[in-house]
């Protein structure tokens, strides 16, 4: 940090030198360095705490696998309710095992059918959703 | 004589994109990865080609003829299963950096032991899951031949031998993208043409009381039976090794999601039809066969056009046969090649005839089961082995080592006892067949149980390096961060 205003008073020194040379003494000099450097303070981004591994870092991560293993359980439990529902549905009504829908047996319609496009329908929420965490979790990381 | 026609059309349409793909593949990672320059599109179609097999294509319809409505719940899963890797998997283990399951497991569990472990698992896998898709070239070439069944077996086995030895992955991803829109074509258009037939015939349908139509009705233990099939197929399709490589070749984890996005719509629309085919096959009568989806559209459609599409049906079977082996083969010869010889293109060649030979002599000596119950075999053991180590590797961090390996030998090995019995044994009747054909609703529990117990006794064995490895496994690229320096090893 104090390397720098001197090096510039150097600088300026030099560029003024016929000056000084003739009246024997050095000159004294203004410096009016924009401090570029001191308006980025150097900061210590959260990706660096993170690299380090620090306290702070940690909570971040942990935040971050958080929220996805969240998303993942609560799509994974959708899942298993219709997927585990639908057995149990058959067994304790037997009667739907025999159902018909558009003329064609309710389960037939269900399981060779209307479900493919529901897995489609949750895998593409479940897409939006993940991309999105990360993005709000990107925006923090690199905002402060 | 058409249907011969058609199997050496596909044969030669897979050697000549194979051998396209030769001289843009000459590095080893170009052999393995096609240098990551697979557009998503491509990609998706590549895995779902890749993991459309003759279980898919011809063993689903076949067991719903044979057993009912129970079995929908294959295609179901098959499907489903693409879901659960999608949420617990895909993009995480695309940021892991690993090329195998062996790659990650030693990625995640700094450990050789495990990686062994892992590559042993993988080629068991492979194997039972070869075995099969050669047994069923074998029927469906002596259905259209009369020749004996090994001689179908060795044409697939040599054919695919050839394309793996000739192009590596470049050119396989090619082919597998080539081999997924052919295996849709071959089902949809000979479907098209029945359900006509079928509407001119007065749209016959099963005689009031059939109770083939109906779920929980046709096997032994049903309940238990449809809880185990659907956990061994929405667990098992993440473990499986030629699965995996394929998210290998997507920039970034973000991508490999959309991509899961994709194959999961391609698949969803492929397993509309096999159902359709199994419905008409028993409304029609058909025999109660693997060979159902060949005999069915010459039985509706005659003539000409019936001779067209049964032709037609029979190169998407041999797509399926020639896609999901070349997949398998390039996985279980890349692990051979790198674990357990020395590693280098010279390996991998060598790695490559073992990985065909060995399933090979396996189609011929080992008892004739439905294709896709074999299949559905290899699922439960990916299921109670590589997901355990993936999901908890992921979003565990307390997993240990000696966890890891306690789990996938207690979950591995008992699945695959499990299976070794009911193939060499079989069929077993009552609860223990039950129990053994189907084995995923206990074996899978048992994993996860040991795995998680063993994790927290040895606390001490957590992998040093865990927290930069959940770092890389879960910030998305766009992040300069520090995520290690760890590569898969591409000898």
């Amino acid at each position: 940090m104090t390397g720098k205003p001197r090096r510039a008073a150097s600088t300026g020194a030099r560029g003024q030198g016929e000056g000084a040379a003739t009246t024997g003494k050095p000159r004294r000099v203004v410096v009016t360095s924009p401090r570029t450097a001191a308006a980025r303070r150097p900061r210590h981004p959260l990706t660096r705490e993170i690299d380090e591994q620090t306290r702070l870092g940690e909570v971040y991560m942990g935040s971050l696998v958080r929220t996805q293993f969240r998303l993942a359980l609560f799509v994974c439990s959708l899942l298993a309710c219709v997927v585990g529902g639908l057995p149990l549905l058959f067994l304790l009504a037997p009667e739907l095992r025999a159902a018909e829908l558009f003329g064609l047996p309710l389960p037939w319609v269900v399981l060779a059918g209307l479900i493919y496009p529901a897995l489609v329908g949750g895998a593409w929420l479940y897409v939006r959703q993940a991309e999105r965490n990360e993005r709000d979790f990107a925006d923090l990381v690199e905002r402060r | 004589m058409s249907q011969i026609a058609a199997v050496v059309l596909v044969m030669l349409a897979t050697v000549l994109i194979g051998a396209f793909g030769i001289r843009v593949s000459r590095t080893t990672s170009d052999f393995y990865v096609a240098s990551r320059t697979v557009s998503p599109v491509w990609n998706a179609s590549a895995i779902g080609g890749e993991y459309l097999s003759a279980a898919s294509f011809l063993g689903i319809a076949g067991l719903i003829l044979t057993f009912g409505a129970d079995m929908l719940w294959l295609p179901v899963g098959w499907t489903g299963g693409y879901l659960v890797l999608l949420v617990l998997v895909s993009a995480p283990l695309r940021r892991s950096g690993a090329y195998t399951l062996p790659d990650f497991a030693e990625a995640r569990l700094e450990s050789m032991a495990v990686r062994r472990l892992s590559s042993v698992l993988v080629v068991l896998i492979g194997w039972l899951y070869l075995m099969p898709q050669f047994q069923s070239a074998g029927l469906v070439f002596r259905t259209i031949t009369g020749a004996p069944p090994w001689t179908g077996s060795l044409l697939v086995a040599v054919v695919v031998a050839t394309n793996v030895l000739s192009g590596g992955m470049r050119s396989i991803t090619f082919v597998q993208a080539f081999q997924y829109w052919l295996k849709l074509t071959a089902l949809a258009v000979p479907l098209a043409f029945m359900l006509v037939a079928w509407w001119s015939d007065g749209r016959p349908g099963l005689t009031p009381g059939d109770e083939w139509v109906l779920p929980l009705h046709g096997r032994d233990h049903p309940v238990y039976e449809t809880y185990s099939l659907i956990l061994a197929t929405f667990l098992g399709t993440m473990g499986l090794p030629h699965v995996l490589v394929r998210f290998y070749t997507n920039p970034d984890g973000r991508a490999a999601r959309r991509t899961t996005l994709v194959v999961l719509t391609l698949l969803g629309a492929f397993y509309l039809m096999p159902a359709v085919y199994g419905y008409l096959g028993h409304v029609y009568g058909m025999p109660e066969s693997d060979t159902v989806v060949i005999a069915l559209p010459g039985r509706l459609v005659g003539g000409p056009v019936g001779e067209f599409l049964t032709a037609l049906v029979t190169a998407g079977a041999f797509a399926a046969f020639l896609s999901t082996s070349s997949g398998l083969t390039v996985s279980v010869a890349g692990v051979i090649a790198q674990d357990i010889l020395r590693g280098g293109v010279r390996a991998f060649r060598v790695a490559t005839v073992l990985a065909v030979l060995v399933p090979f002599a396996l189609a011929g000596a080992a008892r004739s089961l439905p294709v896709a119950t074999v299949v559905g075999l290899a699922f439960a053991v990916a299921a109670s082995s590589f997901c355990p180590l993936l999901v908890l590797g992921i979003w565990w961090r307390r997993l240990t080592t000696a966890g890891a390996m306690a789990g996938l030998l207690a979950g591995g090995g008992l699945a695959c006892a499990a299976v070794v019995i009911t193939i060499i044994g079989g069929p077993h009747t009552g609860w223990a067949g039950s129990l053994l054909a189907e084995p995923a609703a206990w074996t899978v529990p048992v994993s996860f149980t040991v795995m998680v117990v063993v994790s927290l006794l040895t606390p001490s064995r957590v992998p040093r390096g865990v927290a930069r490895t959940m770092v890389r496994l879960h910030t998305p690229e766009t992040l300069n961060v520090d995520r290690g320096d760890w590569r898969p090893r591409f000898m």
